[in-house]
């Protein structure tokens, strides 16, 4: 089977739910969703509990009332999607390749494709955990899944590792079934988790959360029996002398989310190397012309609101590449991560338009401001009482500003204390 | 009643089982684990040793280099992935240089072909990830990779395939010689009686012994850990990497597997434990450091799982196959260490020969099928060949394992072959779901429920490999039925 079609969109999570919807309301009909899973809505659909939607909704959602809202919008436009339908390749041609039960093999032609896969979690073996490989060792998302879709229980006494907020989420919701959650380790000295799911999944329940400690031992030859945690040290190294054994069949592991590229890359798309995502402009094109990409495949959000505000830019991206409206390589202005900051999307702009950027910290700051700079010219700037990793960031650059600024240059996004100035001069 | 009972469903059982299962003989294979090669066959290198670093005049050096000989054919036979991608053995000083020389006479004396002392520059030119410190490699192209869990499941496939009943967590507890020269061997499950009982217990092979009345030898087990890179680093090196052996192995390697990914261990630790398959931080952290003097460029991430096995040393120092003093029917297979997955079918060959010097010439079947035909792996396909088995079987147009592109079809494949297999473990070895980057955290559900309804397991009783390796403990509010904490 092979068919043509304007865009294609490569995953029906919420990214490319409102990658879809913002094609259409451009005026692209010949729109195409591939789906792995048999629903639309991706993980969303085994997020049960609520705060969805805040900021895009104006009100409290859970993560399948917020799905919803978006696939019965699709419903209406008649953008045909394919469910439980695999895509194996993409080339850099925009052909892809893509499997399911009913059409067999499909080779898709599209003008345009928008990456929205998504991600997937980092496990055991990434941390390379030693001990034993018993049963009950489980990423988050998988035991929300089973417990959630599934409606089983994965286990009795349970410890988290990883305070990221589906680890966060999941100890609430074990803890509502009857299952014990006798602690969250947490080896950064801060939580990479939503300071609101801090109090609302842990502090309420009474679940400790043990901050500058890690689990260096997996106990267990069939099931899992317990786990050894110990406090690390700044380098992040178990401290000797600290070590506690902690009896459970369950460990969660909440360490971290992974965009999911393997396609991405076969198609000839360059990866930042800190986001782990593409490297994209500001309508979110990647190095590839034609070739999009938004939500947690291009980089983890932590709120699925700015998921689908991302991918709403797609839409006008794959608009403009349809009628030949896209920058060329040379078009571009490059953005870098400045002091404080881990990383910021876009990474280069062409600045027909307003950008919002899209950015993260590498540790904890206090009453500062993120500043966009050209040289020594701040071209934006926003005031943060504070900056956690665990939070993304937004800020927006006036497109007025750009002008005089040259291309060759880098602008630079930084963080800056309040005191800086006064440092300065006392020094 | 059985004529033969083989004890143990490693790679050495498994070879003897489907050696025997040519001839006219009523065989059981009993099994602790839940599955073939569910110990230190499924936890390995890998390699197919070219058969340089066995002492002269051992059985190790003799059925390592028959055993080598015998690969291309029964991986054929068994549908079996095994490449000859050939070993360097690389020297970093003068006296590395001198353990290579070492080495390459000792390969010459075992019948080793094709052997050559290789300069830097051609090392190099090999392979250019290595060490740029190399001084000279010893170049062994008989040295192979293959998949040793397969192997090994390939063997028992084909031994029942031809009549061989497997017992999977049946674990021998105890052997009892009765008066009509039978052996009565009690499982943990059931009963059985058999003539003769071959010992192919692996690194328990001393405990099995015992029960038959023979300390004639003992096994210390010593442990190999292991780090699988992704895919994406399984090109770093195409041969297998070695540094000069030790008195404790053949030290750290490098090499790609089978699959595409990259492999480096074993480190060698000895220990009390005969089931202790832990990985430890400082062996973890030893391997890398010594793979990073072969390959400086590994990198410090994309490791996607870390495992141990344990080699059974046998305390003489070599292979064990032969009759127990206490009773030419019981036949010892033991401490089969490395080289001992190569070595595996020539041991095979060794049993049957000995079997027959006791019981005379046995009678064959007519009927053996000595062909096994695997799983078909969709990922392997081309277009043509997916289109044809999507149309013919629309399960192979579902996939369940994105990470290493396994449809619905691969695994209710691995459901229904004569092996009695019902573990995640088991369908992981047989079609690579749940071996990929994410670790089954996809697809795990996915392949419960297929487990469910293929063979009619509830979830909650599903295990990762049997025992008490349940997945799921119960469904959802039950907990709180039963008086939970809340």
């Amino acid at each position: 089977m092979s068919v043509k079609t304007e865009v294609a969109i490569i995953g029906g999570g919420p990214a490319g739910l409102a990658a879809a919807l913002s094609c259409y309301r451009h005026g692209i009909r010949n729109i195409m969703i591939l789906e792995r899973d048999e629903h639309l809505g991706g993980i969303l659909q085994q997020c049960i509990h609520n705060g969805f939607g805040l900021h895009w909704f104006g009100e409290e959602l859970t993560g399948p009332e917020y799905a919803q809202r978006f696939i019965d919008e699709i419903r209406k436009t008649g953008i045909s999607c394919l469910l439980n339908t695999m895509v194996i390749e993409i080339k850099e041609d925009k052909t892809i390749y893509a499997v399911n039960s009913r059409n067999g093999l499909m080779e898709i032609k599209a003008n345009a494709v928008i990456l929205a896969m998504g991600c997937r979690e980092r496990t055991r073996g990434a941390l390379r955990i030693p001990g034993g490989r018993p049963a009950g060792v489980y990423t988050a998302g998988m035991a929300q899944r089973l417990i959630n879709i599934e409606g089983y229980m994965p286990g009795r006494e349970v410890v988290i590792l990883g305070s990221g907020d589906i680890g966060l989420i999941m100890a609430r919701r074990l803890t509502w079934e009857g299952a014990r959650v006798k602690m969250v380790c947490e080896i950064m000295p801060y939580s990479t988790g939503l300071i609101r799911n801090v109090r609302q999944c842990l502090d309420d329940y009474g679940i400790p959360l043990k901050y500058n400690h890690t689990v260096i031992r997996i106990h267990g030859k069939e099931r899992l029996q317990g786990v050894t945690v110990a406090r690390v040290d700044d380098k992040r190294n178990p401290i000797k002398g600290t070590e506690e054994y902690v009896s459970c069949d369950t460990l969660l592991l909440s360490v971290g989310l992974i965009p999911e590229n393997e396609l991405s890359e076969g198609a000839g798309v360059k990866l930042d190397p800190i986001t782990g995502g593409p490297i994209v402009d500001e309508f979110r094109q990647t190095s590839v012309p034609g070739i999009f990409s938004c939500g947690n495949v291009l980089h983890v959000h932590d709120l699925v609101d700015y998921v689908s505000k991302e991918a709403e830019i797609t839409g006008e991206g794959a608009y403009r590449y349809i009628n030949g409206r896209s920058p060329s390589d040379s078009d571009y202005l490059q953005v870098i991560p400045g002091k404080g900051i881990r990383y910021v999307v876009p990474q280069r702009i062409y600045g027909d338009s307003d950008v919002e950027f899209y950015f993260r910290s590498n540790g904890i700051y206090k009453d500062g401001t993120v500043e966009l700079t050209d040289g020594e010219k701040v071209l934006a700037s926003k005031r943060l009482m504070r900056m956690v990793p665990g939070q993304m960031e937004r800020l927006i650059l006036k497109r007025e500003l750009l002008t005089g600024v040259s291309k060759t240059k880098k602008l630079q996004l930084r963080w800056r204390n309040r005191n800086e100035e006064d440092d300065a001069e006392c020094s | 009643m059985y004529d033969i009972i083989v004890i143990g469903a490693g790679v050495v059982g498994a070879s003897i089982a489907r050696e025997l299962a040519r001839y006219k003989l009523n065989i059981a294979v009993l099994e602790a684990g839940s599955d073939a090669a569910a110990g230190s066959s499924g936890a390995n290198s890998g390699i197919v040793h070219a058969g340089y670093d066995c002492k002269p005049g051992t059985l190790m050096a003799r059925l390592n280099v028959q055993g080598n000989a015998m690969y291309d054919r029964i991986c054929k036979e068994l549908d079996v992935p095994f490449r000859r991608n050939g070993s360097l053995v690389l020297a970093f000083n003068d006296e590395d240089v001198f353990q290579l020389e070492r080495l390459m006479v000792q390969g010459v004396k075992n019948g080793v072909a094709d052997l050559r002392l290789l300069p830097a520059n051609e090392v190099l030119e090999m392979e250019p990830s290595i060490n740029p410190g190399v001084v000279a490699a010893l170049w062994a192209p008989t040295g192979g990779i293959t998949s040793p869990y397969e192997l090994t499941i390939a063997m028992a496939e084909n031994a029942a395939d031809n009549g061989v009943e497997f017992y999977f967590e049946h674990r021998v507890e105890s052997i009892e010689r009765k008066e009509n020269d039978k052996f009565r061997i009690i499982t943990s499950r059931r009963d059985f009686v058999a003539s003769c009982v071959i010992n192919a217990a692996g690194v328990n092979g001393d405990v099995i012994s015992k029960m038959a009345g023979d300390d004639s030898f003992i096994i210390h087990p010593r442990k190999g850990e292991y780090c699988l890179y992704d895919r994406k680093w399984g090109n770093m090196v195409s041969r297998t990497v070695f540094q000069p052996p030790s008195n404790m192995g053949k030290g750290v390697l490098v090499t790609p597997t089978v699959d595409g990914n990259l492999l480096i261990g074993p480190n060698a630790v000895d220990t009390e434990k005969r089931d202790d398959d832990c990985t430890s931080a400082e062996g973890l952290a030893f391997i890398y450091s010594k793979a990073l003097e072969s390959v400086p460029s590994l990198p410090g991430d994309g490791v996607i799982t870390v495992f141990a096995g344990l080699r059974a040393i046998a305390d003489e120092g070599d292979f064990i196959v032969r009759p127990s003093g206490v009773s030419e029917k019981i036949i010892h297979a033991a401490g089969i260490c490395s080289p001992g997955l190569t070595a595996a079918p020539a041991i095979a060959r060794e049993v049957n020969a000995i079997l027959t010097g006791i019981c005379g010439p046995l009678e064959l079947k007519k009927d053996f099928n000595p062909i096994r035909k695997g799983i078909k792996r969709f990922r392997d396909m081309d277009w043509e060949e997916r289109m044809q088995i999507v149309k013919e079987d629309p399960k192979y147009g579902r996939i369940v394992c994105r990470c290493e592109t396994v449809t619905e079809g691969e695994i209710v494949q691995a459901l229904r072959t004569k092996l009695p297999v019902n573990t995640t473990d088991a369908i992981k070895r047989r079609t690579r779901a749940g071996m990929g980057r994410c670790q089954g955290g996809f697809c795990t559900p996915r392949i419960m429920e297929i487990i469910e309804r293929e063979l009619g397991i509830p979830m909650e009783y599903i295990t990762k490999k049997g025992g008490s390796s349940r997945i799921v403990l119960g469904r959802i509010k039950d907990f709180l039925e039963e008086g939970g904490e809340l």
